[in-house]
This record gives structure tokens, C-alpha cells and sequence, in this order.
């Protein structure tokens, strides 16, 4: 293309818009379309899972899982039974890997810590007025601190639905700026809770703000609500990160959490990952599950297909 | 070992494979449909007047499994004194029976079939898969159901006929002459035979010569559904068969998808003689995607639209049209997608793109994919390993390509997809509507206005927005210009079948 050669006459009256901001202001959040995004997932929902490739999305399923206790009722004997589950998932066979996490309320921090200490599973803890997100932001800025002191690895946040379902997407975007900050080197997750946004493209909006402002993982939901994670809603959140992946160069991991009981789900999501990230993302550190009943299918179907009969669920422990 | 076993197993271990797949420890293993559900018999005669009878021509010819190039079967070539038979025996039936048939009677026997294909759907999606090539997956998931939707719509239709057309009585033609193609084999029968039958007429069907063994299974099913011999005749064999059907003087009206070219030369010969004609022939779609549209499913839609069934789909959206503003994106996001498709055994379940259903159809594929080489367009084919038996196309995309270049006006029907850019939506409407074709075209916008502005100036029979090749029975399917005329399906698709008489009730 030619080059405009630069005016030198005459001034040229000064905008009221960076060239940043300008530019800001011609690009939209790509569109997502219901339709199609839900036949694609249902699509790849059919893909059939045999064999080698079925335990290896099986295993992967098991290092993936947070291993998540988040009751009004969680004491410390609890979530100690919960750490030794989450570093031997099945005391009959050393085969089966660790989780990749194990997932509680910040009170509980220092006993996860102190019994995960030196196993390489990683405590997170819940925290930024969990679940509505709608405690003073300086109370949720000391609850993340306070959460990575007592040993915290990773902190899962809520992301402002208050101010992003009302359009202030710069104090939602701040506030999760500086709970990055308030994090220090823990890992960011940045919980969307997609069903209380009403449509994809408010998902896929959220999560391009979640990851510009600086998450370095964003998950579907609280596990709180009745509509949590579905194969269509992790796929949109998939192509966020793949796009923004590709235009930033930042990898941004996806935590699916809420409702996966079942082994067959949580391969289906492996499936939408591999076809949406690729090989890359599948790792625990892009990729995660919020699990707690689904660890034992996932060792269920582990046992069955090696041993090619299944087996009572007395057999596997339930801590 | 036997050879056959062998060769299966040599198949087995061919699983589909992706540019995506050989990067990954999550390879999926293979995942083949079993095949032992089919039984396919060594021969097939012709079946006319509710029977498979020997040939009076006295020759046969193969059918073989393209993605392992090993003959299937062997199946009767009628000869003109075979069609004589068939055309004969359909007319009889006709005037003996099933013209007077009330429409409820009628619609019992399609009832049956259509659950008969639902009841058998394994059996067919299989054979389907085998003789023609086609993915599991979509002879499963697509040509069955879709098959089974038909007869049961059209059934629906009999006893209502005196409704459908107010202030016109309708009147069953005769016998109909339908030629289909191989491309939808099943699907095509049950196109051509549900609305016939529903309005009273009896078919000679001649199916593609290179997927014959659907219809034959489907003409088990008919003589299980207890239909009256003779209303359905299927004879075999290859473009001179087809031609002594449509050109039989007691053939009333004939019905044919197919090439553009075999479609002239039937209306050629048929020209004065009477006969009702509907045609269903190629296409060229403009898929066309603006800068606001939803670009994953977008995506999603390019990829269906050209690589679904290999791309032997008539109204396959061959000739992509991008806004230049998000060209790059797209087609950042377009090459990407191709690399995880999964190219290989048909009936592992697993499988996106299948073979090619034909040598002939390859060599064609190959013939004009070089020409768009030659022309200067740049080429793009994903890595991915393909077998060493059958025939096979990677899926294909040219970029840099002008609206003069073969690939962007002649129909290749297969993988291979022609993008080109366009500025503004007036742009976008005359490059889409230039070309001899017009049977289908896409829009891919977030914006109503706009889809309704281009779906009203568009020349093509049928138009998707924000999504692309959706069947239904209960929708018209036909063409423009070199397209056709003529519509398949829904209401529409009862005229072609019936005269009219002027209705004394009517007011």
C-alpha cells in the first residue's frame, strides 16, 4: 500500500482518544453463535474414546483433578481425608497418579499445607468472598493474602458479576488486576460462573476480560448454582483462550468445575480441549477439573479397563 | 491366513488419521463400526414386480468398497428388454391397483418402511458406508434417519392429497422414471420414492452404478413391507440403463439428480414427448462470511459445508467468500481446523472424511485441483497420512483465487475449497450470483437485515444463515439456472408427482 505522505501545514486538531483507545473502540468481542457452538460440542461429544487413547484421557483426568471440599461443614479431619485421597486416589494401586490439586476454603488452608507438604499435589484455596464475590474489595484482597500466607499454591476467585452484568467491565477488570497482585506468585484462577452470564458471547467476553486482566486460569463455575459446567460453555471459553493464546501469546489454562460425575464427561471435555487447544493444553498446568465424586468413576473406569470387568463401588474409598 | 482376513485386518490398522493426531499421545484409537451386521450377497438380479430376477441381458457388473478398492458383489446391468419389463410391470401395477389405492392404505406400507429403515438403521448406515465410502458417522447420524424422516413425511401426505392444493384436485401421474446418484444413495431413493408413492404412482428406480447395494437392501425391505409387486421397480446398471428408463414411452415422469451434463441430455431427449421432468443438478455455493459474523461457527460451517461427505454434495459450499477485514483470522482459524481432520477408514466412528467414492471421481478431483495450481491460486492440504489402498483426497483449500479460475466456477464435488475476498456486501451478491449454477448458498452475519437483504437477492434454491447443509423433509430443495428446477420435499415436492383437475368445489 502506498504511504499517505504526513500533513505539515496545516495542525491537526488533537483527538480525544489515544490511537489505543481508538482502535479499542472498533474491535468487538467476536460474536459467539448458540447454534452452532452447541451441535460443534455435541459433535465432538460423539468422538469414540477406545482403549490406549481411553486411559490416557482417563489417567490425564486423574493428574487434572482439584480435589474439591467446599462445605459450610468442613472440619480439619475432613479435608486431611480428602489430602490422602488426593495424593494415593486408589491405596491398592500405585499406579494411579496424584490429583493435581486439592480445593478448599481458606480457613482450611494450613491443614491441606501442612498434610500436602513435599507430595507435589498443590493446595488452592477459594477466596475473594467466594461465591458471590460481593464482600468489600479490600476484605477480598486480605482474604486472597491471608490464603496464600497460610500456604495457598493457587487461589480460585469469582469474577465481579455484579459490575460485569451492569457494564462496568473496568471495575471488574481492576478487581481482578489486583487480586493478580494480591496473589504474589500463587496461580490465578478467575471463576466466570457462565451460568449466571445469559449467552455465550457474555461468556466469551468474560473470559477475554478474566485473561487480559490477568488470570492465569479461568474456569466455568462456582459449583454453587444449579447450571454449572457444560461441554458448550467450556468449549466457548476454550476458543477464547486459544485466540487470545494466539494474539498475546499467553497461555491461559481452563478449569471446568460443577456437576462432572462421570468418567465419560470428563473425557468428552478432554476431547473438546484436544480439538480446541491441542496437544499442548493437556497438562495440569492449562487444564483442570473441579472434581470430588468424579474421582472414583474415573478410577472405576481405570480398573475395568485394564482388568475388563468392573467392580463394586465399595472398593474404592470414599473419603 | 486368508486374504480376505488379512486385508481386513491390514484395514483395521489404517485408522483415520490427522495432522493433529500425529502430534499427540491422544491419538484416538481406532474405533471401527463391526461390518458382520451386513450380509451382502454374491449377486443381485434386478428387481422387478416384487422380485430379484436374472437380467435378460445376460451381463453383470461389480460394485467395489473404495477405501479398500475389493469387489463387493456383483449386481445385474438391465438391458433395454429388462427396463421394457420394469416400465411394464410398474404400469400395470398402477392401472391395477395402486392408483386406486386410498391414500391411508398407501401411506400403511410407507409407515412400515420408514420403520423398517429405522429398525434396520445399522444395517443400512454399514452397507452404506461400505459401497460408497462415506464416514459412519454421517451415513449413521445423516443419510438413515434422514432417510426414514422422508417416508414417514410423505406417508403423512396421502390421505390429505384433496387439502394440499386448494381449488385443485390432484391426480397421480403414472409411472415414474427416477434416476439417482451415488453420492446420498439411500437418502436419494428415499427422496424420489416417498413422494411418488404417496401420490399414486409407481417408480422404475435406477440407482448410481457405483452404490447400488442400499436400494437393493431397501428393495428387501419393500417386499417385507408386504407393497404391491410391482410399484417399485429397481433395475441396476450404468448411464445407458438410466437412459432407456427416462426415454421408455410409458415412463409419465421422470425425476433425476445428477450432473448438470447427464441433466441436458435427458431434457434433450424428453423434449417433446410429454413427460413431466424435474431436474436436480450441480451447484457452486457461495458460502459467505461477513466481518461481524459469529467466526467459530463460521468455521464450523466452512468445514461442513465443502468437507462433509468428502464433498460430493451438490450443493456443497465450494466457493468460500470472506470479508476482507477478517480474511486472516478465518483463515488462520480454517487451517487449523483441517489439521484435526481425521481422514481415513469409513467406518471407524471416529473418521471425518472418508474415500473418495470413485477412481473416476478422483482422477476428476485431480484433474482440476491441478488446474488450480496451474492457474497461480496457492494450495493448502493438511499433513496427514492417507492409505495405501482406496480412494483417497486430503482436504484442500486454495486461497488467492479469481472469480476466471476453473476451481471457482466449475463444480469439482469434492474436498477442495476456493476462497475468495470481497469488500463490501453488494461485492459479495454479484460474485456469489455469478455463475451458471444456483442451488444453494450460505450467509454468515450476526446482523438480521443483512441476511434477509442478501437471502432475497441471492439466485440460489436454497439459502442458509449462520449455518449450512440442514436437511429437512419438510423443506423445498431445488435449484436455479444449471441447478435444475423442480423441488424435493415438503409440500413443493408433492407437485412434481400430480396432474390437476379443476375442482367444481371450489369457490
Amino acid at each position: 500500500m502506498a504511504k499517505v505522505p504526513a500533513e505539515t501545514h496545516t495542525k491537526v486538531p488533537e483527538s480525544p482518544w489515544s490511537p489505543q483507545a481508538a482502535e479499542a473502540a472498533m474491535v468487538r468481542v467476536t460474536p459467539v453463535d448458540a447454534v452452532g457452538l452447541e451441535e460443534r460440542a455435541a459433535s465432538l461429544g460423539t468422538r469414540s474414546i477406545k482403549r490406549e487413547s481411553k486411559l490416557f484421557a482417563l489417567d490425564l483426568a486423574v493428574r487434572c483433578a482439584d480435589l474439591t471440599t467446599l462445605e459450610g461443614a468442613d472440619t480439619p479431619g475432613k479435608v486431611t481425608a480428602v489430602c490422602s485421597k488426593a495424593v494415593r486416589p486408589d491405596p491398592t494401586d500405585s499406579t494411579i497418579p496424584s490429583v493435581a490439586a486439592v480445593c478448599v476454603y481458606p480457613a482450611l488452608v494450613p491443614v491441606a499445607a501442612e498434610r500436602l507438604r513435599g507430595t507435589g499435589v498443590k493446595v488452592a484455596s477459594v477466596a475473594g468472598g467466594f461465591p458471590s464475590g460481593l464482600a468489600p474489595l479490600d476484605e477480598r484482597l486480605d482474604e486472597i493474602r491471608q490464603a496464600v500466607r497460610w500456604g495457598a499454591d493457587e487461589i480460585d476467585i469469582v469474577l465481579n458479576r455484579s459490575a460485569f452484568l451492569s457494564g462496568r467491565y473496568h471495575q471488574a477488570f481492576e478487581e481482578i488486576t489486583r487480586s493478580k497482585e494480591a496473589c504474589g506468585t500463587a496461580h490465578l484462577k478467575v471463576i466466570l460462573e457462565i451460568g449466571e452470564l445469559g449467552s455465550y458471547d457474555q461468556v466469551r467476553k468474560a473470559s477475554m476480560l478474566a485473561m487480559a486482566a490477568g488470570a492465569d486460569f479461568i474456569k466455568t463455575s462456582t459449583g454453587k448454582i444449579a447450571s454449572s459446567a457444560t461441554h458448550a460453555g467450556a468449549l466457548c471459553m476454550m476458543e477464547a483462550a486459544r485466540d487470545f493464546h494466539r494474539q498475546t501469546g499467553r497461555a491461559v489454562g481452563v478449569k471446568v468445575a460443577g456437576g462432572i460425575r462421570k468418567a465419560k464427561e470428563a473425557w468428552i471435555y478432554l476431547v473438546i480441549l484436544h480439538e480446541t487447544l491441542g496437544p499442548d493444553w493437556l497438562t495440569p498446568d492449562r487444564f483442570r477439573f473441579g472434581a470430588s465424586t468424579l474421582l472414583n468413576d474415573l478410577l472405576m473406569q481405570i480398573r475395568k479397563e485394564r482388568e475388563g470387568r468392573y467392580q463394586g463401588p465399595d472398593y474404592f474409598t470414599v473419603d | 491366513m486368508p486374504e480376505r482376513e488379512r486385508d481386513e485386518l491390514e484395514r483395521r490398522k489404517a485408522a483415520a488419521s490427522s495432522a493433529l493426531a500425529e502430534r499427540t499421545p491422544f491419538a484416538y484409537a481406532s474405533a471401527p463400526e463391526s461390518s458382520e451386521i451386513v450380509r451382502i450377497e454374491d449377486r443381485y438380479g434386478l428387481f422387478i414386480g416384487g422380485e430379484f430376477v436374472e437380467p435378460k441381458s445376460g451381463r453383470w457388473f461389480g460394485t467395489l468398497n473404495p477405501a479398500t478398492e475389493e469387489v463387493l458383489s456383483e449386481v445385474a446391468e438391465a438391458g433395454p428388454e429388462d427396463v421394457d419389463l420394469a416400465v411394464t410391470t410398474a404400469r400395470a401395477a398402477w392401472e391395477e391397483s395402486w392408483r386406486d389405492l386410498p391414500g391411508r392404505e398407501r401411506a400403511k406400507y410407507m409407515y412400515r418402511i420408514a420403520r423398517q429403515l429405522q429398525e434396520r438403521s445399522r444395517e443400512f448406515a454399514v452397507l452404506e458406508t461400505i459401497d460408497g465410502g462415506k464416514p459412519i458417522k454421517e451415513s449413521r447420524d445423516v443419510d438413515v434417519p434422514l432417510a426414514a424422516a422422508h417416508f414417514f413425511y410423505y406417508a403423512g401426505w396421502a390421505d390429505k392429497l384433496d387439502y394440499a392444493f386448494p381449488g385443485r384436485l390432484p391426480r397421480p401421474i403414472g409411472v415414474a422414471g427416477q434416476v439417482i446418484p451415488w453420492n446420498f444413495p439411500l437418502l436419494m431413493a428415499a427422496w424420489k420414492l416417498a413422494p411418488a408413492l404417496a401420490t399414486g404412482n409407481t417408480v422404475v428406480l435406477k440407482p448410481a452404478e457405483t452404490t447400488p447395494l442400499t436400494a437393493l437392501l431397501l428393495a428387501e425391505v419393500i417386499q417385507e413391507a408386504d407393497l404391491p409387486p410391482g410399484v417399485v421397480n429397481i433395475v441396476t446398471g450404468a448411464g445407458e440403463t438410466g437412459s432407456n428408463v427416462v426415454t421408455h414411452e410409458a415412463v409419465d415422469k421422470v425425476a433425476f439428480t445428477g450432473s448438470t451434463d447427464v441433466g441436458k441430455i435427458i431434457q434433450r431427449a424428453v423434449a417433446g414427448t410429454g413427460k413431466h421432468l424435474t431436474l436436480e443438478l450441480g451447484g457452486k455455493a457461495a458460502n459467505i462470511v461477513f466481518e461481524d459474523a459469529a467466526l467459530d461457527q463460521a468455521v464450523e460451517g466452512i468445514v461442513n459445508g465443502i468437507y462433509f461427505n468428502q464433498g460430493h454434495v451438490c450443493c456443497a459450499g465450494s466457493r468460500l467468500f470472506v470479508q476482507e477485514s477478517v480474511f486472516e483470522p478465518v483463515l488462520e482459524r480454517l487451517k487449523e481446523r483441517l489439521a484435526t481432520l481425521r481422514v481415513g477408514d469409513p467406518l471407524d466412528k471416529n473418521t471425518d472424511v472418508g474415500a473418495i467414492n470413485s477412481k473416476q471421481q478422483l482422477r476428476k478431483i485431480e484433474e482440476l485441483v491441478e488446474s488450480g495450481v496451474e492457474e497461480g491460486a496457492e494450495i493448502y492440504q493438511p499433513a496427514c497420512d492417507l492409505p495405501a489402498r482406496g480412494y483417497w483426497f486430503r482436504p484442500t483449500l486454495f486461497t488467492g483465487v479469481a472469480q476466471s479460475h476453473r476451481i471457482a466456477r466449475e463444480e469439482i464435488f469434492g474436498p477442495v475449497l476456493s476462497v475468495l475476498t470481497f469488500r463490501t456486501p453488494e461485492e459479495a451478491l454479484e460474485k456469489a450470483n455469478n455463475t451458471p449454477y444456483g442451488l444453494s448458498a450460505g450467509v454468515w452475519t450476526e446482523k438480521g437485515s443483512r441476511i434477509l437483504w442478501m437471502t432475497s437477492r441471492l439466485r440460489a434454491g436454497v439459502i442458509w444463515a449462520n449455518t449450512f447443509n440442514r436437511f429437512d423433509p419438510s423443506s423445498p430443495f431445488g435449484g436455479y439456472k444449471e441447478s435444475g428446477f423442480g423441488r424435493e420435499g415438503g409440500l413443493h415436492g408433492l407437485e412434481p408427482y400430480l396432474e390437476f383437475e379443476e375442482d367444481g368445489r371450489a369457490g
